[in-house]
């Protein structure tokens, strides 16, 4: 029996890894290292471009829904990469049946989310399939965004140094709770609230006043421990993460210790990773702090001077252990 | 009072882990029985604030990892067979069977859905009457109370499409195995859960009839730190007892309602273990009266080929005579993604906690 695709290939794990890798990059002749964004030099100036699919179930959630989190997903993957998102595309694919006043709801938070955010929607596509091939509503958008010169180097994460901060921009685990929480056949409810949000305005106002952002990058599928498994391969560094000082917020930690979650490994859509240099650590801090999408940012761990792709966990009861890119089954559909 | 934070306080677990290292006056091997206690120990690093002189091993208590191969075989039979829909906790979705998985089955089209207690299955039973809804039990002491309910209400509610495939088991009948074997063990950190349901009194025979150290632990940090500190001054007294660490949880007595759940609808029979074979008295099969859902009786199934993959230690790990690492297919051909063995599975296995947390 030839190999079938699994759940697991989407799932941001190593099988999803694989699968980009050898099967797409490796034959559309994509450079490495993959980032969230491809980075165009064009005529002297720069573009971000990124494009994303969602197929979240349920299609709305505490905190949003399948279109919003399209907008924001796309604004946050070119932000990152320190551009400035202008101009997105979304395409829909439609059940049939599927009640229009629920489309008109998500069109109306798209567009509301494209204003807050400063970004244009301006092209898009639409195809509707029988009753049962496709599950209600998958979005895909498209992006672009101008980048400066002086971040060009950002989301290749070489300007990373030994003794460089990590800041997380908010607790962990949110989204991944409030969409499951939301989900039928789950028996709990929870007063989690996607943390679902556009992040450019606060990535921005971070590189205004500040020359020492090494990389960034938001901490969706596979969640901070995807992240930074990544960010110690793409680096060739070690890391230390201190478990204590990474908010989770305790609605999140309680139901992840009923469920056997990690908060650790869980998605977000709202948060972000910076790598900074220490000395603007404080700075940073304090910017993000006053951000309302940042009031929660907290300084988490260094890049260590280990010459070894490894990212260490001091663990809450002062143990050590090794942090791993999550493998196995994972949450599908979480966005 | 959170009943999370309390228990993982940092000052508290340096000083529990200071009177181990104070304590100990020689080697001392224990097995954590509980997959739940393998992967709080190694998840919450443990073993980095333990002296070298105490020697942790994993023993058979992941639900997932003991549940025999020919059980899968038999749960993939049904799966193919036409209006018959599988009901499953997760987990046992990747458990390698014979020649084929749930999930490879399901991949091909198998009716094959997951829920979180028996009870969803139920649901799903009443809404699709024109199905057969198999449910797959497994699970100790802690599961069965869950089954036994389902199955009871089942009765009540006239259901004649949910039935019951049960891989249930209960824990004393492979302690003792261990106990007995020549393995060297000191004492046991004991399955909170099980004893929370079953009371203390179950795990007594360890120290009476073995002079095995017994405590009952919980699966935070300072539990299971508190828990070794007990057990290494058992030993070191020489006066093995049961006690109880996880005394939030555990009474001497259990739950009664949930024993007497259980009772109602169950009886004890041979079971089939991964890595023991057959242990007397280890399992739990419908009581005659409830018969009627015992997808075996009613639809009996012989599975044409099994085998257990022969590479694979997950027998010798779940009897604590090797480790992970000790298998040459750790890491290398058996990870969570392609799983070789059950032990890689569960969330709870042994290989597949040394994989997560790189413990050693």
């Amino acid at each position: 029996m030839s190999e079938l695709v699994t759940i697991n290939h989407g799932s941001g794990g190593k099988k999803a890894h694989e699968l980009i890798l050898n099967l797409f990059a490796n034959r559309f002749g994509m450079g490495l290292p993959l980032t969230d964004s491809a980075v165009l030099n064009m005529d002297g100036s720069a573009l971000a471009f990124t494009t994303d699919s969602y197929v979240v179930d349920p299609i709305f959630f505490p905190g949003g829904n399948i279109g919003k989190l399209a907008v924001c997903g796309t604004i946050n993957d070119l932000s990152v990469s320190g551009a400035v998102p202008k101009y997105i595309s979304a395409s829909f694919i439609i059940e049939e049946g599927f009640p229009v006043e629920e489309l008109e709801r998500i069109a109306g938070s798209m567009a509301e989310e494209a204003e807050l955010a400063g970004v244009r929607i301006v092209t898009g596509d639409t195809k509707v399939v029988g009753r049962g091939k496709c599950d209600k509503l998958f979005i895909t958008t498209s992006g672009v965004g101008f980048l400066k010169p002086e971040f060009e180097l950002i989301s290749s994460g070489i300007m990373i140094a030994p003794g460089d901060s990590l800041i997380v921009s908010g607790p962990m685990g949110n989204h991944a709770i409030a969409v499951l929480g939301a989900r039928n056949n789950l028996s709990f409810s929870s007063p989690v609230v996607s943390d679902c949000a556009s992040l450019n305005h606060m990535i921005q106002s971070v590189l205004a006043e500040c020359r020492k952002v090494h990389f960034m990058r938001d901490l969706t599928r596979g969640g901070l421990s995807a992240v930074l498994y990544e960010l110690a391969h793409l680096s060739e560094k070690g890391i230390t993460i201190d478990e204590a000082a990474v908010p989770v917020d305790d609605p999140v930690k309680g139901l992840c210790e009923v469920l056997g979650f990690d908060p650790f490994n869980l998605a977000n859509e709202g948060k972000l990773l910076f790598v900074v240099g220490k000395d603007e650590q404080g700075k940073i801090l304090d910017i993000l702090q006053s951000h309302p999408l940042g009031r929660k940012s907290a300084f988490v761990g260094v890049i260590s001077e280990v010459s070894k792709s490894e990212v260490i966990l001091n663990t809450i009861t002062g143990g050590k252990r090794i942090l791993d890119i999550p493998s196995g089954v994972q949450l599908p559909r979480i966005c | 009072m959170k009943y999370i934070e309390e228990y993982r306080n940092r000052d508290l677990i340096l000083k529990l882990s200071d009177h181990i290292k104070k304590s100990v006056i020689r080697d001392y091997s224990f097995m954590e029985v509980c997959g739940g206690h393998t992967s709080a120990i190694h998840r919450f690093g443990i073993p980095s604030l333990l002296p070298p002189e105490i020697n942790l091993i994993s023993g058979p208590g992941c639900p997932v990892c003991v549940t025999a191969t020919d059980f899968i075989d038999k749960a993939i039979e049904y799966s193919r067979m036409k209006n018959v829909t599988i009901v499953t906790f997760g987990d046992l979705l990747r458990v390698p069977g014979s020649e084929s998985s749930l999930e490879k089955e399901k991949i091909r089209g198998a009716d094959i859905r997951i829920v979180f207690s028996g009870l969803e299955a139920l649901k799903i039973a009443m809404s699709e009457q024109e199905k057969k809804v198999v449910f797959l039990g497994i699970g100790f002491e802690t599961t069965a109370p869950g089954t036994a309910v389902t199955v009871r209400t089942a009765k009540e509610e006239g259901l004649k499409n949910f039935l019951l495939l049960s891989a249930h088991k209960v824990m004393p009948p492979v302690m003792e195995t261990i106990a007995s074997e020549e393995i060297k063990i000191d004492g046991f950190l004991c399955p909170g859960h099980v004893a929370a349901i079953t009371g203390s009194g179950i795990f007594n025979f360890l120290p009476l009839k073995y002079r095995l150290g017994c405590v009952i632990s919980g699966f935070e940090p300072t539990d299971i730190l508190q828990s070794i500190l007990i057990l290494v001054r058992q030993i070191n007294a020489r006066s093995p007892a049961t006690e109880i660490q996880y005394s939030r949880v555990v009474t001497t007595n259990g739950n009664l309602t949930a024993q007497d759940q259980m009772n109602k609808v169950f009886e004890h029979c041979d079971a089939n273990w991964r890595g023991f074979g057959t242990i007397p008295g280890s399992g739990l099969r419908l009581k005659s009266e409830y018969e009627d859902f015992d997808v075996e009786k009613r639809i009996p199934v012989e599975p044409k080929l099994f085998h257990d993959n022969l590479s694979c230690i997950c027998g010798d790990i779940l009897r604590g005579l090797r480790k992970p690492e000790n298998c040459s297919m750790f890491r290398k051909k058996c990870t969570p993604e392609n799983p070789v063995g059950a032990c890689m599975v569960s969330d709870e296995g042994a290989c597949n906690t040394y994989f997560k947390y790189h413990a050693e």
